[in-house]
């Protein structure tokens, strides 16, 4: 096998999504290339050679590749899979990845995996379906295999132990960036990354997470303080995005991110299936909620039935005493 | 301006799920059956883009069997215009769906598609980004936020990305594909029910549309997933301390 990795970058820095897809592409047991797809990001690049299990690395530098658009980036795609004859393309299960993936699939005419958790063998991969509420295991007769991986199924590959060298792609693929780009009138107008001192949620070793029980957006501030004596990050339901306390890139769920922490502290969260589908993967997870009934305390290893707003500052306490 | 919208019959969300004990998939005898929720949105979405008088015609078209007729129903009952149908009983990949589509598409020229990101059973979120790479135009996925231009000939739409949103513009036609915070669907009125009832649905076929469904990608087996064994309970913050120290968590 052969297997391309798009890697998701912001220009200076390797995504971790990158390395856990990296490590995804490694149980093939074949070739990993990996593309590099950006504007100035020969960091990105060089870092990308050092990494376990990368046999080589191509680099498309390009103005327009600030933002990855799926229309500059998905011939680029197409083209090189096609070129260096590449049997598996695997791009992170992330807004980046599920937003340009399914558009080489189709011009590749073949089908797309999505959020790959395992890898039976080159043509078998397992995917959850229904929120996680099954498991389906499909096999593709396709000539290309597309799909994206889910992230925290797989452990990140080490940074270091590589020793590929990048090749310039630059010479083919602006012509195609620029022609897509033209053809499809695509303009990337404006973002806000909101920049946060606590770990990113997908990767982060710990996650408190809030949902209605919390009854206000200012309410979330007893989760912040636990969460940073954990050294972790914050989350929440849909119900308590849904309710305005919180924005949308803290959802965690089976419409949010898909997370899997050592430890998931669920504070004031019933517990409804689509939130199980984001978190149930967690290694220990404790259940802050006065409801004894909440469903979150039947997946939970550690249930605590009380009023949050008394128990949460009392183990934040508890615990930086415990340090 | 004309607008499609792909809608897909499910499972409802709150139905509970039951995998067949043979893990040929997931039984759906006697369970109730709705519009993909990400769908209502898309259908909402373009419904108002008619009633601000920015759109003509909202064309709803659904794939599948005979029953899918439903969720055409459904839509039309919410406010589109027309309803059409591509009957066939073989199972449809999303690549297929896309596939399906574009044919439609080249056919009958929509300015805009808008349809849900994913579809709550096989949760691929895949149709849309696929449709655009086929017929060869813009996409904007998990949209939040849609404004058509006053000339009508391109679209603004807010995304909602990993760590925040960003803004993207497009010509039209375009695709866009709904995330949950677009908007409220709402729920019909019974008079509208009832005239839905009444409307002439298009019927087309694979075959009519001259597209070989892709059958590449098989079903090995659908299982039920490990069950978590949770459960335990504590009365003192202090026992949570404890078994995170017993976990080496702190």
């Amino acid at each position: 096998t052969s297997c391309l990795v798009v890697a998701e970058h912001d220009n200076q820095t390797i995504a971790s999504s990158t390395l856990n897809t990296i490590t995804a592409a490694s149980k093939l047991g074949g070739k990993v290339s990996v593309l590099v797809l950006g504007n100035k990001c020969n960091g990105v690049s060089d870092a990308l050679t050092k990494v376990q299990g990368v046999s080589s690395v191509v680099a498309v530098d390009h103005p327009s590749l600030e933002h990855p658009l799926a229309e500059a980036i998905s011939p680029v795609v197409a083209e090189l899979s096609k070129k260096e004859n590449h049997s598996h393309i695997f791009a992170p299960a992330s807004s980046f990845g599920k937003n340009f993936v399914p558009r080489v699939a189709a011009l590749l005419d073949v089908n797309a995996i999505s959020e790959i958790t395992k890898i039976n063998d080159a043509d078998t991969f397992v995917r959850p379906i229904y929120a996680g509420n099954a498991i389906c295991t499909v096999k593709s007769s396709d000539s290309f295999k597309v799909g994206t991986i889910r992230t925290t199924a797989f452990e990140k590959a080490s940074l270091s132990g590589g020793s590929a060298s990048v090749v310039s792609a630059n010479d083919w693929a602006a012509p195609l960036i620029e022609k897509s780009l033209s053809e499809t009138g695509i303009k990337w107008d404006s973002g806000e990354i909101k920049k946060s001192e606590r770990p990113e949620l997908t990767s982060a070793r710990v996650i408190v997470s809030g949902g209605r029980g919390l009854k206000s957006g200012e309410n979330f501030k007893i989760l912040e303080e636990l969460a940073d004596t954990l050294g972790g990050a914050v989350g929440a339901s849909r119900a308590a995005v849904d309710s305005g306390f919180v924005s949308n890139d803290l959802q965690i769920g089976q419409t949010g991110k898909v997370v899997a922490p050592e430890l998931y502290i669920a504070v004031g969260i019933s517990g409804a299936i689509q939130h199980l589908a984001g978190m149930k993967d967690s290694k220990v997870i404790v259940a802050i909620n006065k409801d004894t009934e909440a469903p979150i305390f039947q997946v939970a290893d550690v249930g605590y039935v009380g009023d949050l707003f008394k128990a949460v500052p009392e183990l934040n306490d508890a615990l930086k005493k415990a340090k | 301006m004309k607008i499609f919208v792909p809608v897909k019959r499910v499972i409802d969300y709150a139905a509970k799920i039951r995998v067949r004990p043979d893990k040929s998939g997931v039984d759906t005898n006697g369970v109730r059956m709705s519009t993909n929720p990400f769908d209502e949105i898309a259908i909402e979405e373009a419904v108002r883009l008619k009633e601000k008088g920015i759109a003509k015609e909202v064309v709803a078209i659904t794939m599948g069997p005979k029953a899918s007729e439903e969720v055409l129903r459904s839509s039309l009952a919410i406010g589109a215009d027309q309803g059409v149908i591509v009957n066939t009983d073989k199972p449809l990949n999303p690549l297929s769906v896309a596939k399906l589509l574009q044919k439609l598409a080249e056919t009958e020229k929509p300015n805009l598609i808008i349809m849900g990101k994913q579809a709550i059973d096989d949760d691929c979120n895949q149709t849309a980004q696929m449709l655009a790479g086929l017929l060869k135009w813009p996409q904007a996925t998990f949209a939040s936020k849609i404004e058509i231009s006053e000339s009508k000939d391109s679209v603004k739409v807010t995304r909602e990305i990993d760590g925040g949103l960003e803004t993207l513009s497009m010509k039209l036609p375009a695709i866009i594909s709904c995330d949950l915070r677009l908007n409220e669907p709402r729920y019909a009125k019974l008079a509208n029910i009832m005239k839905a009832k009444k409307v002439q649905l298009t019927t087309k076929t694979p075959e009519d549309l001259g597209v070989q469904l892709n059958e590449n990608l098989k079903i090995v087996s659908v299982e039920e997933p490990a069950k978590r064994s949770g459960g335990s309970k504590v009365t003192t913050v202090d026992d949570i301390v404890a078994s995170l120290k017993k976990h080496s968590l702190i």
